[in-house]
């Protein structure tokens, strides 16, 4: 939970004001801040409220910058790519089936080092058609070399995405940034929020500076002409090379806003609940938090010791940490709000991360469950929570339970 | 009241009044790899020495793309980058739109800047044509979209596309034992979808590199007025369309004189033929049969005489009953002399 560190005076002149307001209010919010220069976009539900506050600002006079609705999300993303190149700051967002169809372009950005920050308000995928929650949108890209970082609280959002730019602009940097905000959960949730001072933003954001990239008639450069087997392989091991150092700087960037914001969110890889004592955790993405935290607290009032890891960077993903996190408690449920059909043991993405992190991390092995619930923006209950923690405590006490298991299934 | 808004200032490019007063400097230079005879090259070192040093190109997925960059070489004198096949309309509107805020907000120099962005008829007319649409519809960014149209994806080597003539050999549409034609689809008229289509559009031309001058002219009147613009160009292409690469220039020449290709501009909204085209449509030169042209490309080598009358029938109609002839294929009002049914 986020505490404030700085003497009071200093707090009243960072913390300007307060707003209730929704997640994605609180991305515009940070957008403006940001002094984004051009911004695209397309509607699909449910990020794209973002843009109806976008729009308003835009049109109130508040917030200076191109404001384009494209023709598809394929172009959405090309305009703010092509903006981002010629020094452009931009923002730029989609969700579900959206974002695959702007995938072409999502595919291109890390290696033409555009540092762009976009909403994912994550949604399923069609068909069938769902407008609620998964997270296997975001997660189509993991490997390709974005950034990728879940929120669960409007507060953590506007936070998170002027972290995003800070630390996608940064030139250690210098790749794409998605950040996840759970469709309707936080997309469409108020809460009040914190809005941080102008002077503070501008203090914590420096001018986006593409240096020698910008594409510019001063600056007479081709980029990205065809390389095929000569040279792909070296242009990949300079995105391999922003991998090796995103943990370190991610640190960096975070202490560098808890000093300016007095907000600390602590190691920036994952929030702890209730851990210190814990014999079980639940491990997830997002705005599971809030039944498991509820959850949690109730089941503490039973003298039962169950904490939550709640995972925020996706990419990078800080293994070394998470197995030093994680390897001292006797068992681990994951709870995943995605699927990887087909993959080892039939887990979710998170679970099968977060196995692959252990085994070459860890000096111990809890046993790891894997829990796929909450698809198509199906509520994950109290209940569900209590019988996942129970048979956590089964597997904890030594008695094997099946490595994947569904939650919340009819029938 | 006019449709056409005021736009931010465009550079002043005045047309050059003369192949002697074309300057030598060249921004499209040595270091492609086109084959001998390449139209598409020859237009876009045209398209580069019109617009000058001022200027931004961005380059669809294409042969122009593959063969003038390749890393380690490259052939422009201009800043350029690569764009994704159906982009072109996208990538020019980002362009614009970050030079525009940026410029507004006194982060950069303010002058006007040439935003140029090329695509194939693969990239423009097939899968960037929405793209392509939606950015003439804007009607304040200051960019240019050219469209080089080879008649096929040429960079994955040949295949029809949208605007492939009927008939045509490519390797997605080839002559066989059943089936002599795979392709009976006729090309799709681009310039005149783009200028119909939105009114806000302040220029729409058609060009070939045969007609050089004339094509660095409307290119240079396509920066300067001002608003998103639209150039289609068609470009003979020696592999593609098999024929000797020192016939290219030719069979330009014979696309315009029989008719099947027609050079115009609009400019806010008011119509103009040139070259041949306007003598066609003046009546002071007769259409060249379309033959002429076909039997020169080994493409058409599998053409019957029906398949040849066919298309000359398809040019007749285009010449005879559009309400504007190789721009509007709506049929005019006669007055029939013919019988009553």
């Amino acid at each position: 939970m986020a505490t404030l560190t700085l003497p009071v005076k200093e707090q009243q002149k960072v913390l300007a004001q307060e707003a209730l307001i929704t997640g994605s209010e609180a991305i515009a919010v940070a957008c403006k801040l940001a002094n984004v220069d051009v911004v695209t976009a397309y509607p699909i539900r449910p990020y794209d409220t973002v843009m109806q506050y976008m729009s308003q600002l835009v049109a109130d006079g508040e917030l200076d910058c191109e404001f384009i609705v494209a023709d598809s999300e394929n172009s959405q993303f090309e305009i703010v790519k092509h903006a981002s190149v010629c020094g452009a700051r931009v923002f730029c967002g989609s969700s579900g089936i959206g974002w695959m169809y702007a995938m072409e372009v999502l595919t291109v950005t890390p290696s033409l080092r555009v540092p762009m920050v976009a909403l994912v308000g994550n949604r399923a995928l069609d068909d069938p058609g769902a407008f609620g929650v998964e997270h296997n949108d975001a997660l189509a890209v993991r490997d390709l070399g974005w950034n990728l970082v879940w929120v669960d609280t409007a507060q953590e959002a506007l936070d998170t995405a002027l972290i995003c730019y800070r630390f996608a602009e940064d030139r250690r940097i210098f790749v794409p940034v998605a950040i996840s905000c759970d469709g309707a959960f936080l997309t469409h949730s108020q809460s009040l929020v914190k809005l941080p001072a102008a002077e503070q933003v501008k203090k914590f954001l420096p001018k986006y500076n593409r240096g020698e990239l910008l594409v510019h008639p001063d600056n007479v450069i081709s980029v990205a002409p065809q390389c095929n087997e000569d040279w792909v392989m070296e242009v990949r091991r300079q995105n391999y090379a922003v991998t090796e150092r995103a943990c370190d700087v991610l640190r960096e960037v975070y202490a560098e806003f808890e000093s300016i914001f007095g907000r600390k969110y602590g190691n920036p890889f994952f929030e702890e609940y209730r851990t210190e004592d814990a014999e079980i955790v639940l491990f997830g993405m997002g705005t599971l938090s809030t039944p498991a935290k509820v959850t949690i607290d109730k089941l503490r009032e039973q003298g039962k010791k169950v904490g939550l890891v709640r995972l925020r960077w996706f990419r990078p993903f800080a293994g070394a940490e998470i197995a030093k996190a994680l390897e001292r408690f006797r068992a681990i449920a994951v709870l995943d709000r995605d699927l990887s059909l087909g993959s080892p043991d039939l887990s979710g993405v998170v679970a099968t991360e977060l196995r692959s992190a252990l085994y070459t991390n860890a000096k111990t092995r809890p046993p790891v469950l894997d829990f796929l619930c909450g698809l198509g923006g199906r509520e994950v209950t109290v209940p569900d929570v209590e019988k996942i923690v129970e048979i956590t405590f089964e597997a904890a006490a030594g008695k094997p339970q099946p490595l994947t298991q569904w939650i919340g299934l009819r029938g | 009241m006019s449709t056409f808004v005021e736009t931010e200032p465009t550079q002043e490019l005045e047309p050059f009044k003369g192949v002697k007063k074309v300057p030598y400097e060249e921004y499209f230079t040595s270091g492609h790899r086109t084959c001998e005879g390449c139209e598409s090259a020859q237009f876009l070192r045209l398209v580069a020495k019109a617009a000058g040093p001022r200027t931004i190109v961005v380059g669809a997925t294409s042969c122009m793309y593959v063969a003038n960059t390749s890393y380690y070489s490259t052939v422009w004198g201009l800043p350029w980058i690569h764009t994704q096949l159906g982009a072109g309309g996208s990538s020019a509107l980002g362009t614009a739109a970050a030079l525009r805020a940026l410029m507004r907000k006194g982060e950069m120099k303010k002058e006007p800047i040439n935003v140029i962005a090329f695509c194939g008829d693969g990239g423009g007319a097939d899968m960037g044509l929405s793209a392509i649409s939606a950015t003439l519809t804007h009607p304040d960014y200051n960019l240019l979209i050219v469209l080089y149209d080879n008649e096929e994806y040429g960079n994955t080597g040949i295949q029809v596309s949208s605007t492939s003539p009927y008939g045509v050999n490519t390797t997605f549409s080839t002559p066989g034992k059943v089936k002599r034609i795979m392709h009976n689809r006729w090309k799709k008229n681009v310039a005149g979808l783009m200028l119909a289509g939105h009114p806000t559009c302040k220029y729409v031309g058609t060009v070939i590199p045969s007609y050089a001058l004339q094509t660095m002219n409307c290119v240079r009147r396509a920066l300067s007025i001002g608003g998103p613009t639209f150039i289609h160009c068609l470009n003979p292409c020696p592999k593609g369309w098999d024929f000797d690469p020192m016939l290219a220039y030719e069979i330009g020449h014979l696309a315009v004189n029989t008719g099947i290709w027609p050079l115009y501009e609009v400019e806010k909204g008011e119509l103009k033929l040139y070259g041949k085209t306007r003598e066609i449509a003046e009546g002071r030169f007769k259409r060249l049969p379309v033959a002429d042209y076909l039997l020169k490309q080994g493409r058409f080598a599998h053409f019957t005489n029906e398949d040849v009358e066919f298309f000359q029938s398809q040019v007749d109609d285009m010449w005879n009953n559009w309400l504007i002839p190789g721009v509007i294929p709506l049929r005019k009002q006669a007055a029939s002399t013919a019988p009553a049914a």
